[in-house]
């Protein structure tokens, strides 16, 4: 069966769609007509109680939520994440951020003060030279981005684990929280903190962090994607309140884990 | 009209063999669902970082963003496991994968395989693969598994070290997993192809006859 398509004289094919779509009455059938077909609004058409983007979108933030408890269960507290030989660093090694390079937060190293907080009988802040202090060891480690790519590393640090012993932390807390000199933030587990290759971090490949890198501490931990690696840390706490994080509170899972 | 009346007219008898048992059509189904809404928000995945110099265009995706996509997919993974692993505990348990899909000879491959391509390759018994099929079918089961077991090494190249090895690390299975989507594309395609070539084996899928 042939079948021909004849305009209607005196009447826009585009504005009769736009203003059918102005009727319906949710977002994702409008984009459904207005942006053509696109198989995700296909999706939500179809399904039976999903129709309703907010809906949709709480139901997958669940899943997430079961998500970060099977790997909770997964992660084993004893596994070590692979570690290379200098060879197979990345040079150069890529600077990635939600803000461009030069807009990367300044931090002063003479004023810098890191605020412990929550959980913890030692409540007094640390400078630099304080955290120098203390017992460094190096890893060279694969840093592994949300979005896919991988870059091999080496950073040297303090085991946050040591650090949490020092300021004599409640290691039975669930969580613990980082917030950065730009106002970034994320958390993790307990069990991660306390993972041997968990590490604040002062320098990136046997210099002292550069801006770019987080200076002057970064929290590295080869367990975890990039984004829970936060640069320019300036407070930590031990909580039992979950304390979500900057992309976590957007949507990304928050466990994480690799 | 008429032929949906012939249809439900017909008697009980060899017409009415069950070709398909309902535990495949169903398994089949959420098959579907859990293959378009994992390779729809992989997509989008792969664009955040492609390892190929293409990306594919965003109106074939879902999730709107990265965090949206990773959402769908590692909800849509339990759908697709579950479902697969029920699947193919079940293919075997029955006897249904040796029974449909071996002996695989490829003598009968190339002979089948020319039959298809010069149009001559007969479907009259829908219950018998020819060899092609059997080939596909296996194989895209087998890619099946291989693309679980890649991304299984992507989402926890460190809790499954050993495994991640097997695919030459964390990067080499981002390249495995791609390919195996690939692959299970290019099988979709001619799946769906001949499914509407020979209508009678999509009802077979639906109604079991």
């Amino acid at each position: 069966m042939s079948r021909i398509v004849r305009p209607i004289p005196g009447v826009d094919a585009k504005l009769l769609v736009k203003d059918a779509a102005k009727l319906l009455p949710n977002a994702a059938r409008r984009r459904f007509l207005q942006g053509g077909a696109s198989l995700g609004a296909l999706v939500l058409l179809s399904g039976c109680d999903v129709t309703d983007g907010a809906s949709a979108d709480d139901a997958l933030r669940a899943i997430s939520r079961f998500n970060d408890r099977v790997q909770a269960l997964l992660f084993n507290p004893n596994r070590l994440a692979e570690t290379f030989p200098e060879s197979a660093i990345t040079r150069p090694f890529p600077f990635n951020a939600y803000y461009a390079e030069d807009e990367a937060p300044e931090v002063d190293g003479a004023d810098y003060e890191l605020a412990v907080g929550g959980l913890v009988q030692e409540k007094s802040s640390w400078n630099l030279e304080q955290l120098y202090a203390l017992p460094q060891e190096t890893q060279i480690t694969r840093h592994i981005c949300v979005e896919g790519w991988s870059a091999i590393g080496k950073w040297s640090g303090v085991r946050l684990a040591e650090f949490l012993k020092r300021i004599g932390a409640d290691t039975r807390a669930q969580y613990v929280s980082f917030r950065c000199a730009e106002d970034y933030s994320t958390s993790i587990d307990m069990a991660t903190a306390l993972h041997p290759q968990t590490q604040m971090t002062f320098k990136f490949d046997d210099a002292i962090l550069p801006r770019s890198y987080g200076f002057p501490m970064k929290v590295r931990m080869p367990t975890k994607l990039g984004f829970k690696n936060p640069k320019h840390v300036v407070e930590l706490a031990v909580t039992n309140d979950y304390p979500g994080g900057y992309w976590e509170d957007q949507g990304y899972n928050w466990f994480s884990g690799l | 009209m008429e032929r949906v009346v012939a249809a439900t007219a017909q008697p009980h008898g060899t017409s009415q063999r069950t070709i398909h048992p309902l535990w495949v059509r169903v398994t089949h189904w959420i098959n579907v669902v859990a293959i378009v809404l994992m390779i729809a928000s992989g997509w989008r995945i792969y664009n955040a970082s492609p390892l190929f110099p293409f990306s594919i265009p965003d109106e074939l995706t879902i999730g709107g963003w990265l965090a949206g996509a990773l959402l769908w997919h590692f909800a849509a993974m339990w759908l697709l496991v579950v479902n697969g692993v029920i699947y193919v505990a079940l293919g075997f348990a029955t006897g249904r994968f040796r029974r449909k899909l071996l002996p695989i000879r490829p003598r009968d491959v190339v002979v089948d395989l020319r039959a298809a391509l010069t149009g001559r390759l007969a479907h009259d018994d829908l219950s018998v693969y020819n060899a092609v099929q059997r080939l596909l079918y296996l194989g895209v089961i087998l890619a099946g598994v291989v693309i679980v077991l890649s991304g299984v090494s992507i989402w926890k190249p460190v809790q499954f070290q050993p495994l991640a090895a097997v695919f030459g690390g964390y990067e080499g299975a981002r390249y495995v997993h791609f390919f195996a989507m690939a692959a299970i594309v290019g099988f979709v395609v001619i799946h769906v192809v001949m499914a509407f070539l020979v209508p009678r084996s999509l009802r077979a899928m639906v109604r079991g006859n």
